[in-house]
């Protein structure tokens, strides 16, 4: 099904701009009367997957559909990619620099927190390759 | 109950705010991680932390949280300020621990 389509580079190395996709993403969802609590999913989701491309992967890409029954992100990098997902999906468990944690990230809930937020979530990865994050929140809940 | 009522109530410094400081306080959350922040914290909250920095603004604005109170003698960073007046987040500043001023909060929000 097509619908609605939204594209993002997200800069690495760059605080100052991390959030800009996520503000800009929730801005549209609401002009599309998108439900307040489905929108904050998303905002929460793609926030959290933007600062893991600025601390981690030198920045990427996000793509976002929107169709009339769920919102579809997907965020790619070229970074060094997630050597063991499972620990990396570890709430508590981080690889952030310091600098990373005095401005209030890095305690390793980044991925959790993603998981949480969505439906579903996809992490695929590749050392020295990059990640791709694919996560689809569901505007009407299933049965 | 507003943000400029509760700055006054307060006794505060107000750092930035525009129309959102008449936007109502719906309740208040504490907490400085960023990540639990944005899970936790509700839509029109004033939000109490230590983190002074545009990561907060972005946090505020993703949480729809009503302001960012700035507690213990932290003061936003220029960054901050700027990307707060670009998202309309309004920052208020104190001396006062976080305890304190939570607690006052708790009081005049009754």
């Amino acid at each position: 099904m097509s619908g609605i389509h939204l594209h993002y580079d997200v800069p690495g190395d760059d605080f100052t701009r991390a959030g800009e996709a996520s503000g800009s993403v929730k801005k549209a969802l609401r002009q599309l009367g998108i439900p307040a609590e489905v929108i904050r999913k998303v905002a929460i989701a793609m926030y959290e997957g933007e600062i893991n491309m600025v601390i981690h992967a030198y920045g990427g890409t996000v793509d976002v559909e929107v169709t009339g029954e769920d919102i579809t992100m997907v965020l790619k990098d070229t970074g060094p990619g997630i050597e063991d997902i499972d620990r990396a999906m570890t709430a508590g468990y981080s690889t952030a620099p310091d600098n990373v944690r005095s401005l209030g990230f890095g305690a390793g809930m980044g991925l959790p927190n993603m998981k949480k937020y969505t439906d579903e979530m996809t992490v695929e990865s590749e050392v020295g390759v990059g990640t791709t994050v694919t996560m689809k929140v569901y505007i009407t809940p299933k049965a | 109950m507003t943000v400029a009522e509760m700055a006054n109530a307060l006794s505060v410094t107000v750092r930035c705010g525009g129309d959102a400081m008449s936007r109502e306080i719906g309740g208040c959350y504490c907490g400085d991680l960023l990540s639990m922040v944005m899970g936790r914290a509700k839509a029109d909250d004033i939000w109490l932390t230590v983190m002074g920095n545009m990561n907060s603004v972005a946090v505020a604005t993703l949480a729809d949280a009503a302001c960012i109170l700035l507690c213990e003698g932290v003061e936003m960073d220029a960054e901050g300020e700027a990307k707060a007046l670009q998202q309309d987040v309004p920052v208020l500043q104190t001396e006062l621990p976080v305890y304190e001023t939570a607690a006052k909060i708790a009081a005049l929000l009754k």
